[in-house]
């Protein structure tokens, strides 16, 4: 057990190339920190180097009460979960299980309790004698992290340790995860590109962005109030709708202009952003959750608060209905839209460069289809306003 | 990084049946060509193997016999062969000596090539020093410098250092031209093993010489064996190096099987025992080793 502290940690290679900018974090002891990112952002290059597998350039680490900056990485007492698991292929599982202890020259009687113990808990004890080429991918996971676990180390390292999962084997080992750092208490650093296990494992999650971190917070606090575009962006799944808006007042009352449609604006949103003041009359990005946009028709709220279009496209999840359509309003096009875009697989943000595309969650008996005119609520009270140059959120 | 999901293309209520089979005249196309590739393969074994049957069998008979007649006549008549060839041969001291001589060279030096090779393979693939890279591009320019350029300066070199015509000197030759490609072949084949199991390992607490041990040795197995057989028979079947820097007493099989040649024409009755003998040796070694040439030990450690 110990706290992790990096301490405006850099990491430069040797062409100039800077992979983390002067990252501060705390991590409690006992905490799950959550490390997430798209790929490039350095959050791996971060846990790297907490490993002592690369060297940190600039800053301090420590964890417990040493500063380990150059102590190997066998002396840190950290145990690491790699992507590719790693196993050894000429042993079986429980030598690969017992290889750590082995090595610190542990009695051979102690190392099989331990091991016995380990795999027991992770259900691998029928398997111990086979080689890792002849067990499924999650039987591989779990023999890696037993071997993580059986060191009884002070710290967890996880370097997207799930990301080799089919999906529904993924769902499962996340909360085994979760359930083994909760009981054994270890503090954990947790490396993932995919922001639902940031959410569902992190007591805290960092997100990181071209080696810089953007914003450290509980789960629900990053959601609900991201620092910047980017961090809205990437947490939430469909993400967030980010619109250009003009926010005007009168007496006393604000609106919002999206293209040519205009909109009541809650005056709870006023009073949580009083920022908001500072920028009426001015283009602003605007963002929108997907769950808060829902079908007008199912919805009493009236008529001010909502946007007319037509459905392009419904999918129906049975628990929710996605529907997507467009608004006239030139699509957003920033440094953290394209970034965003790029993780999620797509070349250009948007289709059309002067139409901008949304994605509402209706509730499932929403009888809208594709190509149905829709009205849209939205919960005014909820936007998200970004700055539209430098990202930042207005609050 | 990221997985991505693969919707399931096949519609609801559809039976998934195999792959389509194939057509009639495929099939009979494939079993030909299997057999086809299996008769090639059992005509090159027949091919290799005569050339042996033959010297295992002309070993087994009669001088007068082997002048007399070709040694498929014998299969005909098995009752004339004897062993008396290998009796004479467990008496001659020359023809024993050097095979033993054999042995003290090819042991040592397929050993210290495979030990001290795999170590600066190691040194060159994983661990990280100023002007590594150099070295190694340094290393493999020497594979291609040919043995004749050292005769000369090597001559000189084991004279001053007192050891010329000794089995030292053959060994030492050896070593120094079986080094370079030990170290290009192991180190190509160490830098294939993927770099998280040596992190693994170095998270699990090993130095570098534990996850040398521990790790890479037995992964680099295949890479081994297959250098431990083509050094052994090189040195084993050398003629040249042995003809420059043995004296006589330290000549290896190679040596005396030329001089028993040169002495008696062709002196079957020596030479017959002798050459099959030092035949035997490498097929063993071969054989003992050659399934690592198949074995993939990766499977299954990374995905």
């Amino acid at each position: 057990m110990a706290e992790v502290a990096l301490a405006e940690i850099g990491k430069r290679y040797a062409d100039g190339t800077r992979a983390v900018e002067s990252l501060s974090l705390q991590v409690a002891d006992g905490e799950f920190l959550v490390l997430v990112g798209p790929s490039g952002c350095g959050k791996s290059t971060a846990l790297r180097m907490i490993a002592g597998l690369e060297d940190i350039s600039e800053g301090t680490l420590h964890i417990g009460d040493r500063v380990v900056n150059s102590v190997p990485s066998r002396d840190r007492d950290v145990a690491m979960v790699f992507q590719s698991y790693a196993l050894y292929p000429h042993l079986d599982v429980f030598d690969n299980i017992g290889f750590g202890l082995r090595l610190r020259g542990m009695r051979r009687d102690d190392i099989a309790s331990r091991v016995n113990r380990v795999a027991a808990t992770l259900g691998l004890t029928e398997h111990l004698r086979r080689r890792p080429g002849s067990l499924s991918g999650g039987q591989r996971q779990r023999v890696a992290m037993g071997r993580a676990m059986v060191r009884e180390p002070a710290v967890y390292l996880m370097d997207e340790p799930l990301s080799n999962l089919d999906a529904k084997l993924r769902v499962q080992m996340r909360a085994e995860i979760a359930r083994i750092t909760r009981r054994t208490g270890v503090t954990t650093i947790y490396v993932t590109h995919d922001q639902t296990e940031a959410m569902t494992l992190g007591d805290r999650v960092a997100v990181m962005r071209k080696g810089v971190l953007q914003q450290v917070a509980v789960p629900q606090e990053l959601y609900d109030n991201p620092v910047n575009m980017f961090v809205g962006g990437f947490i939430g799944s469909p993400p967030m709708n980010l619109v250009e808006g003009v926010f005007t007042e009168q007496d006393g009352e604000l609106s919002l202009r999206l293209g040519d449609q205009t909109l009541r604006v809650d005056p709870a949103l006023a009073a949580a952003k009083p920022g908001l003041r500072a920028c009426l009359d001015q283009p602003v990005v605007v963002g929108v959750r997907p769950e808060d946009l829902r079908d007008a028709s199912m919805d009493d709220r009236g008529a001010q608060t909502v946007l007319n279009s037509e459905a392009d496209l419904t999918e129906a999840l049975g628990s929710d209905l996605y529907v997507h359509f467009s608004l006239p309003v030139p699509a957003v096009v920033t440094e953290d839209v394209k970034e965003l875009a790029r993780d999620a697989g797509a070349d250009s943000p948007r289709e059309r460069a002067d139409r901008t595309m949304l994605v509402a969650r209706f509730s499932p008996r929403s009888a809208a289809r594709a190509g149905d005119r829709i009205a849209v609520a939205v919960d005014t009270a909820r936007l998200h306003v970004f700055d539209r140059d430098s990202g930042r959120s207005i609050r | 990084m990221s997985t991505t999901e693969v919707p399931d293309l096949v519609p609801a209520g559809m039976t998934v049946t195999g792959p389509p089979r194939r057509s009639l005249v495929s099939r009979v196309v494939g079993r030909l060509g299997g057999f086809l590739a299996t008769g090639a393969i059992v005509l090159l074994g027949v091919f290799w193997l005569t050339p042996v049957v033959g010297l295992a069998v002309a070993s087994l008979r009669s001088t007068a016999d082997n002048s007399a007649t070709g040694w498929w006549t014998a299969l005909t008549d098995p009752g004339r062969l004897t062993l008396d060839n290998y009796g004479a041969l467990l008496r001659n001291e020359g023809v024993l000596n050097s095979l033993w001589n054999t042995v003290l060279i090819t042991v040592p030096s397929t050993v210290l090539v495979v030990v001290l090779g795999s170590l600066a393979a190691y040194a060159l693939a994983w661990i990280e020093f100023p002007g590594r890279d150099w070295l190694f591009v340094l290393i493999v320019a020497l594979i291609v410098v040919p043995v004749q350029v050292a005769i000369i300066p090597d001559a000189k070199l084991f004279g001053s250092l007192g050891i010329y015509g000794s089995i030292a000197a053959v060994v030492a030759f050896h070593v120094a031209f079986g080094l370079p490609f030990a170290i290009f072949l192991l180190r190509n084949f160490f830098l294939a093993i993927p770099r998280d199991l040596l992190e693994a390992a170095r998270m699990d607490g090993g130095r570098d010489f534990t996850i040398f041990r521990r790790v890479v040795l037995p992964i680099g197995w295949p890479a081994i064996a297959s250098l431990t057989i083509f050094q052994f028979l090189w040195v084993w079947n050398d003629l040249l190096v042995a003809l420059v820097f043995a004296t006589s007493d330290n000549a290896p099989i190679t040596y005396t099987l030329r001089e028993q040649m040169r002495a008696f024409s062709s002196n079957v009755d020596v030479i017959g025992p002798g050459a099959f003998l030092s035949m035997l040796v490498p097929l063993v070694v071969f054989f003992a080793f050659q399934r690592y040439f198949v074995q993939g030990v990766l499977a299954g450690s990374v995905k």
